[in-house]
């Protein structure tokens, strides 16, 4: 319980610890725990932003999907639309083809008519006119009654 | 009781709360202290050669370990003992922040070294009294001295002047500290015009002396009720270990029971040490 020169000798140890963990002790532990401080928070705020972009990547991968279904279904809607189209293009041609086809047979049909009338005419005026010579026996100017003839073929 | 069997329990007491004294003696010069009388008549020129060495070589334990881990400090994940030491100026570094709002480089690495060293050397209070003393009474036989008359005191805490060693530089740096933030005559103003004023200058007058006899009073108590806190703890706790270990086979359990107590002694006045200090300086450097 004396107080004596201990008293002086433990101030100055006490002196100097304090000054060499000042000196030695502290700054290094504290560099230490900030530098980590500022590398956790480094990445941290790396994993927010790996994050953000994640999500943002995500945002475009479906905004393509939706665009290119979307371009998918116009494709396909277009297509539809186009081969309608031929299917009607090609009935209406055929249609138009068997038209033509029925009016070239018709008009064919119509000459053949024409033909085998003119034809029958001739004969008949030439029946009539050979009808005639052998009913009458007498020559009938045949330049004289041509006339008569040709127009009682007409009649036919 | 490893001072002999032969001792009274006063004798052994005494003997155990005797510190190894090496001091000029005015019979017999410079000398070590055969007895508590010896050491008493030594007065102030003598020193507690146990106390020294304890604290000293904790002290040095403790700047070596931290020293160690801080050299090895690396900003990945921290192992072992750097996680401990970590941890510790981490919660030194938080209680400083919660209670000293100025700026100071010295005051955080102050209260690291004040808990740590004072931690260690109550923590040396877990020792089993005897163990230590006994191994220096058998290396002080074999140095031819008389084994009644080597002391030997572990706990440096339980020193009066290990502690008032601490708190009278902590004083010092109370005052560094008034007067650097204060100025001078700020510091003189602190401990004349307070906690009595008045507006009338010749009243004023009266009072400064009134104030001065109690700011200084205040001021002195800081150190001193440092000091003798943590002696008292520390000493009343030692004494009671002493008195468990002459209670005989019994004293196994008492003595487990009472250092398991002691732990949280151990801690919390080495933690009460520390506060204390920033708290002080803190004072002293902001204003009223």
């Amino acid at each position: 319980m004396n107080l004596n020169l201990t008293l002086i000798g433990q101030a100055i140890a006490f002196a100097v610890f304090v000054w060499f963990c000042m000196k030695y002790v502290w700054p290094p532990v504290m560099q230490a725990l900030q530098e980590r401080q500022k590398k956790i928070a480094d990445g941290l705020d790396a994993a927010s932003r790996a994050t953000r972009d994640l999500e943002l990547a995500q945002e475009q991968a479906n905004e393509t999907l939706r665009e290119s279904k979307e371009q998918a279904a116009e494709i396909l809607e277009q297509a539809h639309k186009r081969s309608n189209q031929m299917i009607e293009e090609a009935r209406e041609n055929a249609r138009l083809e068997g038209e033509r086809m029925i009016t070239a047979a018709r008009s064919e049909i119509e000459q053949e008519i024409n033909r085998a009338k003119e034809e029958l005419r001739s004969q008949v005026s030439r029946l009539a006119v050979e009808g005639a010579e052998r009913i009458l026996e007498s020559s009938i100017d045949e330049a004289k009654h041509r006339e008569l003839v040709d127009k009682l073929a007409a009649e036919l | 009781m490893a001072a002999g069997n032969n001792l009274t329990p006063t004798a052994y007491i005494q003997h155990h709360l005797q510190n190894l004294t090496f001091g000029y003696h005015p019979d017999h010069g410079w000398a070590m202290a055969h007895s508590a009388e010896e050491a008493a008549e030594m007065g102030f020129w003598a020193i507690h050669l146990d106390t020294m060495a304890w604290s000293i070589g904790l002290g040095v334990l403790f700047l070596w370990l931290f020293r160690k881990a801080a050299k090895a400090a690396t900003t990945g994940v921290p192992h072992g003992l750097q996680n401990f030491v970590e941890m510790m100026v981490e919660f030194v570094d938080n209680s400083v922040k919660e209670t000293f709002h100025g700026k100071s480089r010295l005051i955080a690495p102050l209260s690291l070294t004040i808990f740590c060293w004072i931690f260690l050397m109550n923590l040396m209070d877990l020792v089993p009294v005897d163990l230590l003393p006994m191994l220096a009474q058998k290396i002080g036989v074999m140095f031819g001295a008389d084994p009644a008359h080597v002391y030997f005191k572990v706990v440096p805490t339980t020193d009066v002047n290990a502690t008032l060693g601490m708190s009278l530089s902590v004083f010092a740096l109370i005052i560094i500290y008034s007067i650097r933030h204060k100025g001078l005559s700020g510091f003189i103003g602190e401990l004349t015009l307070h906690p009595f004023s008045s507006s009338n200058k010749l009243f004023q007058v009266i009072l400064i002396p009134i104030n001065f006899i109690l700011e200084v009073v205040t001021l002195l108590a800081k150190p001193v009720s440092l000091a003798l806190r943590l002696f008292g703890n520390m000493y009343a706790g030692e004494l009671i270990f002493i008195l468990i270990a002459m209670i005989g086979l019994w004293q196994l359990p008492l003595h487990f029971s009472w250092a398991v107590f002691h732990i949280l002694i151990v801690t919390l006045q080495a933690f009460i040490f520390m506060m204390l200090t920033i708290v002080y300086l803190s004072m002293a450097t902001e204003e009223h």
